[in-house]
């Protein structure tokens, strides 16, 4: 096609070119061109109520789908409330494209009104941006911003469009493919390594299978399953990996490091052999690093070669996608084992069994006192029978919400793993009900986390995308509350924000959603059938639980992973040694 | 210990910021930075002289920017490397004829006299100009710039030169 459109029209033109469906943001004077032409686009937009609103459903949209999420937000202040989004993805590997009005190009430099350096501000905080100063650089820019965005580890890529750029016009034109000489992501594992691997693997007596989101992002779940059968690996998946494995199958260790159970935590210290499979060793899961695994040799899969060797030292490196490496491993094993057996290792699995049965995550729920979040968790999962998209905020709920999901397939669990970004589910929840709209999602959210993003159930409202939302009301910001409670000697400063302000029953329904609340445990099974029952409005339910409860098993920030506290009786005491650097 | 190393990018606006910013953002030091066109106009060289023992981490943050197309590592002694200095001196009359004397040893040539002050160009060595401008200290160094380094690996086939070891991530 050769036709001659403003750059706002080539901009949306380029995006529908990709398959866009769905975007998410909020106009503005800078972008107000592009969305012009988006009503007569059969591209959907989602008016968020905040741009930051907008960047987590974008990301809640790709988490839920794999396909890229798109944001559009304008210049100034628009674009920097897109920067907590954006690193947020950076930190998850989550591939996005923001689309950021500017000012025209002749007042750039100059103060102009809602004039910020969007370019700088958000280089750190993405894998790849760009400025665009001419009109016909849009369908190139777009074509590798969405390439950039999905291929290799993918990431969050924001494009810059000054408007005077937007109301230029020009011819279009195909964008050639993608040229970039320094852009080369390898896809296959070096096979002499491949090799190496499944020789080490063999000689294992107590190897552990680490699995990391970066498995969900390839898409390498069946691959994932039947090499851990295959080459008989017991396998821990991290935060960001929940649902790679599923939680009922027995080789499943569940969650590992700073709030993971026993088993995953401790197997991987007692390890010989760590196969790390697009994991990047993360300080919540290695705790101290220099005691981490201390007798482990490990294999690192991973696509981004940077992460190799950057936490720890890798005795055989593998880059390359997780998919397929994981193909290549199975192909490897398979001419290994011929008719040969995997090593049966029963002695390490007599240990594991051990641990599992003395260590089990457990939660105990009294009929008559307050409501314990796992409960909530537990009998969501019941009901749901793992069916549902998972949502969690950050604090104590998403560490409970992790534990006791039950998760049983990959994209099930949405949460803010490298960022932690406080207000990410009602967002993030919006997004992946835009993107799976046959799915029930359900967001388990923080108290604390809901106040920050609430205004986003006025877009699920407005738009039609019924989500549901567990508001675990625990009247605090527990997760920093228990950590005074633990090391600062109770000293409650700044976590208290009332179990009865706001009243989430009557604001749910001044958002245009259905507000239910369950104050004993005899409400919880009732209200979340309630919830799961309704589906053409969205659903906050005010669970009003136990302020005192705290997550464990924990292993103190900065600590070992030696030393797995199973619960208050194993702290160190208010007067006793506190630990040096709580970070 | 200082490591050079070549850093091969696209020339693009904004990449200089991109490699300094990705430097800050990681914690690691830069020593000195040159930045050129290359033979090839569509491609920028940069010399970025580090300390510290990250090297392969630093290597391989370089290659993770999309407009870095090659990095590598020379390591002391393999690469020819080059900086320039300029220096300028306190002279009074009456030690004129020993400075000039000093600076016509390293080659160094005058580029400015002054009522009382010399300045010097000296292009070398980085190690060539750090002796001279120890042997200036102590007449007043006034004023100093240095370019920063640039270095390219030996040819591997030229007589004294060893092969340079080419990292790639
Ligand atoms: C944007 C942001 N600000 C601050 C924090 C620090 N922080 C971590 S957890 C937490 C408390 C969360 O409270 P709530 O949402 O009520 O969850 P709870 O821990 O009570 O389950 C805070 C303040 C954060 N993670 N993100
Ligand atoms: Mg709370």
């Amino acid at each position: 096609m050769s036709k001659t459109m403003t750059g706002a029209q080539a901009l949306i033109y380029a995006l529908e070119g990709q398959g866009v469906d769905i975007v998410f943001g909020v106009p503005g004077g800078a972008i107000l061109p592009a969305y012009d032409p988006i009503l007569d686009s059969r591209i959907r937009h989602v008016l968020a109520r905040h741009e930051q609103g907008a960047g987590h459903m974008a990301s809640g949209y790709a988490h839920a789908t794999g396909r890229v999420g798109v944001m559009i937000a304008t210049s100034g202040p628009g674009a920097t409330n897109l920067i907590t989004p954006l690193q947020d993805c950076y930190m998850d590997s989550i591939p996005v494209v923001a689309i950021t009005g500017q000012v025209a190009t002749h007042s750039i430099g100059n103060d102009a009104f809602q004039e910020a350096h969007t370019w700088g501000i958000s280089m750190p905080a993405t894998k790849h941006n760009y400025l665009i100063t001419d009109v016909n650089d849009i369908p190139e820019v777009i074509n590798e911003a969405f390439h950039l965005a999905a291929t290799g580890r993918p990431g969050p890529i924001l494009v810059d469009v000054p408007k005077d750029v937007l109301a230029a016009t020009m011819t279009w034109h195909d964008a050639p493919p993608t040229k970039l000489p320094g852009y080369k992501p390898s896809v296959k594992g070096h096979p002499r390594q491949v090799k190496a691997a499944i020789e080490m693997i063999q000689q294992a007596e107590r190897p552990v299978l680490y699995t990391g989101g970066g498995v969900i992002r390839a898409e390498a779940s069946a691959e994932l399953r039947q090499f851990a059968e295959m080459a008989n690996l017991p396998v821990v998946t991290t935060l960001m990996a929940r649902g790679a494995m599923p939680d009922s199958h027995p080789l499943s260790l569940g969650m590992s490091g700073m709030h993971g159970c026993y088993t995953a935590t401790t197997a991987i210290q007692q390890a010989d052999l760590l196969v790390a499979m697009a994991a990047r060793f993360d300080d919540r899961v290695t705790g101290e690093v220099k005691s981490f695994a201390p007798n482990a040799k490990v294999i690192h899969v991973d696509v981004d070669p940077a992460e190799i060797g950057k936490v720890r030292n890798a005795e055989v490196p593998i880059v390359g996608d997780a998919k397929v490496v994981l193909g290549q491993l199975l192909h490897q094993l398979e001419r290994t084992l011929d008719d040969a057996a995997p090593p049966a290792r029963t002695e390490w699995f007599d240990q594991l069994a051990e641990w599992q049965h003395d260590f089990p995550l457990a939660f105990d729920q009294d009929p008559d006192g307050p409501i314990q979040q796992q409960y909530v968790i537990a009998e969501l999962r019941r009901i749901t029978n793992g069916d549902a998209i998972i949502v969690a905020g950050v604090g104590q709920h998403q560490m409970w919400a992790a534990q006791f999901g039950g998760f049983e397939k990959p994209n099930t669990w949405i949460n803010s793993g490298g960022l932690g970004t406080m207000g990410y589910a009602v967002p993030a929840a919006v997004g992946a009900k835009a993107g799976k709209p046959d799915d029930t999602v359900f967001a388990i959210d923080g108290d604390g986390c809901f106040q920050m993003t609430m205004q986003e159930l006025i877009t699920a409202s407005v738009e039609g995308i019924p989500v549901k939302i567990a508001v675990m009301n625990n009247g605090a910001l527990g997760m920093v509350r228990q950590w005074q409670k633990l090391f600062y000697h109770e000293r409650f400063s700044a976590t208290d924000l009332t179990n009865h302000t706001p009243d989430y029953v009557k604001l749910a329904e001044a958002m245009g959603c259905v507000g239910l609340r369950a104050e004993r445990p005899a409400d919880v099974g009732p209200m979340l059938e309630k919830a799961l029952a309704i589906n053409d409005k969205p659903v906050v339910i005010d669970f009003v639980c136990d302020p005192e409860a705290m997550v464990f098993p924990m292993v103190v920030a900065g600590g070992s992973n030696d030393h797995v506290i199973m619960g208050p009786e194993d702290l160190p005491r208010p007067d006793g040694p506190q630990p040096e650097d709580v970070i | 210990m200082n490591h050079v190393i070549n850093v091969q990018v696209e020339n693009k606006p904004g990449v200089l910021a991109r490699v300094a910013s990705m430097f800050a953002g990681r914690g690691f030091n830069i020593h000195s930075l040159a930045v050129g066109p290359t033979a090839d106009p569509t491609l920028s060289r940069m010399t970025v002289v580090v300390d510290g023992p990250e090297m392969e981490q630093i290597i391989k943050q370089l290659y993770k920017l999309v407009h870095t197309v090659k990095v590598t590592e020379l390591t002391s002694g393999q690469g020819i490397e080059r900086e320039i200095m300029i220096v300028r001196v306190n002279a009074e009359a009456s030690k004129r004829g020993e400075i000039i004397e000093a600076a016509d040893i390293f080659k160094a040539k005058t580029i400015d006299v002054g009522m009382a002050s010399l300045t010097f160009e000296l292009a070398g060595e980085p190690d060539t100009l750090a002796d001279f401008q120890e042997l200036m200290q102590p007449y007043g160094v006034i004023d100093l710039a240095k370019s920063g380094r640039i270095a390219m690996a030996r040819d591997a086939k030229s007589k004294d030169g060893t092969k340079a070891r080419l990292r790639s991530a």
